[in-house]
């Protein structure tokens, strides 16, 4: 038997709580809320999450393995010339060693834009993916929460905190595993290699490196999202992932 | 796209608001689509005003037909339903599985659109809505409860059921408050922080139970609420529905193919293959339900 003065009282509430027409009108989902509603989302589905973020991580741990590469290379270059000059004394025997030297280097600068190029893709890929899937199984949800009032607007939303939160966390992960893994592979090659290094080069690299994650992982997420948002609610509810 | 007729020469235009004059006779139409446009004002504001409460039919359906096309197939899921639901009842839509029973829960809870047909909700025509004000709809005026309880896995047993009052804009305080009492009136008063998958499937009803009531709405949509439960528990489900029903007045329509349904019921309407088969009074259950024992009906023996 349920407290039937409870059940009357629940209902006769509801009075109070609609003091104007205004108020009734509304529907909203304050940023708040949103935020700790993806936060749970986040949270709760921490493997789930880790999976998502994994795509970020690696894909962006390459794109920094690339760039420290690239600046340890550049060091090394920059070192071996010096050296050279310093060496070789004579001006005669200069002029040739700098010719091969600067043909080198283009090679070597070709063959890292095609590898950042390349790591690009690999990023994009592996977080577009990933975010997708995260999507995807969750359009049940989607369709319930629209059956609760959700606006398409809302879900949205909460897929924009979502991803970019994981995107940023990824990204940051996958920029320090690739940076430290490309420095100790340069170290083990040219002990001094970390102080021939551009370090102001090096941080730059790595914030565009988040930058990327963050960014790419929004633009996964959102075109998935919208598509979800906008599908009506019976068919949400009744896809089977 | 409205369409005016004519005051001098009673031609009928469709227009978008975009031709103003008559295109046979050249009167001026201005004054007629001013006069219709007020009108539809009006009858927005009717969907909003909860004091206009007086109608006899709470939910009527007009002609209403889906078909749902799968490639080259056309699959006619709705023929023509015509149903009015009285506020404050109890109503049972029985039928087959296949027959047709959740593509009319969905086209009643404006969570699709039929390809022909109409219904209303208070009066208010639900194919003139924008998406807004289906959602309002949606917030406010229904509550639905499905077979799968769709809980959101990851939210506690208050979090699922304050969730329609966050979009409702109620304050965190009132929201919790009022989500408390709500799971205290199901009996899950000492459950509020258990997450779906630590409930079992009874008490997970029991939450969506008590989520569908979150915005004090005018009708309980139930689709198969028992079809996920064991015999005791889902007597258990109907017992809570049909109470509140009583107490609150609530409208309830659920869709179900279980004869348990039956003796709680005000009105059933059987449906078959899309279409309205026939509607059962009270009365006529009582009796069908007395001769069961000793002439069996094949049909309702699903
Ligand atoms: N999304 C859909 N796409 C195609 N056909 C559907 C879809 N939903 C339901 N149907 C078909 O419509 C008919 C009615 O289905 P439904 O309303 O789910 O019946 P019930 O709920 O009574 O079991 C069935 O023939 C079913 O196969
Ligand atoms: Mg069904």
């Amino acid at each position: 038997m349920i407290n039937k003065e409870l059940a009357r009282k629940l209902y006769a509430e509801d009075d109070r709580l609609e003091p104007g027409a205004e108020v009734q009108r509304q529907i909203t989902l304050p940023w708040g809320q949103a935020a700790r509603i993806s936060y749970r989302n986040v949270t709760m589905r921490l493997g789930r999450a880790m999976i998502t973020g994994a795509g970020v991580v690696l894909g962006i741990a390459f794109l920094c393995s690339v760039w420290t590469a690239k600046v340890a290379q550049e060091g090394i270059a920059r070192f071996e010339a010096t050296s050279a000059t310093y060496v070789g004394g004579e001006e005669a025997s200069l002029a040739p060693g700098a010719e091969e030297a600067e043909a080198e280097a283009k090679a070597r600068a070709a063959r890292q834009a095609w590898l950042v190029v390349m790591s690009l893709l690999v990023s994009a890929v592996g977080i577009t993916n990933s975010m997708l899937m995260s999507v995807t199984e969750r359009f049940r949800e989607i369709g319930t929460m629209k059956c609760l009032g959700a606006l398409d607007e809302f879900i949205v939303r909460l897929f924009l905190i979502e991803s970019a939160v994981l995107g940023m966390l990824g990204s940051i992960v996958g920029a320090i595993l690739g940076h430290l893994i490309m420095l100790v592979v340069y170290i083990t090659k040219e002990r001094g290699v970390a102080a021939m290094m551009d370090w102001g080069q090096m941080v730059e690299y790595i914030l565009i490196a988040l930058g990327i994650g963050t960014v790419l992982s929004l633009f996964a997420a959102v075109p998935p999202a919208v598509r979800a948002a906008r599908m009506p609610p019976a068919a949400a509810l009744s896809t089977e992932i | 796209m409205a369409r005016i007729e004519c005051p001098k020469c009673h031609h009928v235009v469709d227009t978008p608001g975009i031709v103003t004059v008559c295109p046979e006779c050249g009167a001026d139409l201005r004054g007629v689509m001013e006069e219709l446009a007020h009108r539809r004002e009006k009858m927005r504001d009717v969907a909003h005003d909860d004091s206009v409460t007086t109608h006899e039919f709470i939910v009527r359906t007009k002609e209403l037909e889906k078909i749902y096309v799968m490639g080259e197939v056309e699959v006619p899921a709705l023929r023509g339903v015509e149903i009015n639901i009285r506020r404050g009842e109890y109503l049972s839509i029985m039928g087959p599985s296949g027959s047709g029973k959740s593509t009319l829960f969905n086209m009643v809870g404006g969570l699709d659109k039929p390809t022909k047909g109409t219904c209303f909700i208070e009066e208010v025509d639900m194919a003139q809505l924008d998406a807004f004000e289906l959602a309002w709809l949606r917030c406010r005026k229904i509550g639905y409860i499905f077979q799968t309880f769709n809980l959101i896995p990851v939210m506690t047993a208050l979090e699922n059921v304050t969730l329609p009052m966050i979009f409702a804009g109620m304050s965190s305080d009132e929201m919790m408050e009022r989500g408390a009492m709500l799971l205290e009136l199901v009996g899950l008063g000492d459950r509020l922080h258990h997450k779906p998958y630590e409930l079992s499937g009874g008490q997970q009803q029991r939450v969506a139970v008590a989520r569908a009531l979150a915005n004090a709405p005018a009708i309980i949509l139930a689709d198969e609420p028992t079809g996920n439960l064991d015999l005791q528990t889902g007597k258990e489900i109907i017992d809570l529905l049909k109470e509140l029903n009583e107490e609150s007045g609530v409208t309830i329509i659920s869709a179900t193919h279980d004869l348990k349904m039956i003796d709680v019921s005000d009105r059933v309407v059987h449906i078959r293959d899309g279409q309205v088969e026939r509607i059962e009074n009270r009365a006529d259950i009582d009796l069908d339900v007395g001769s069961l024992g000793s002439e069996a009906d094949p049909e309702l023996d699903e």
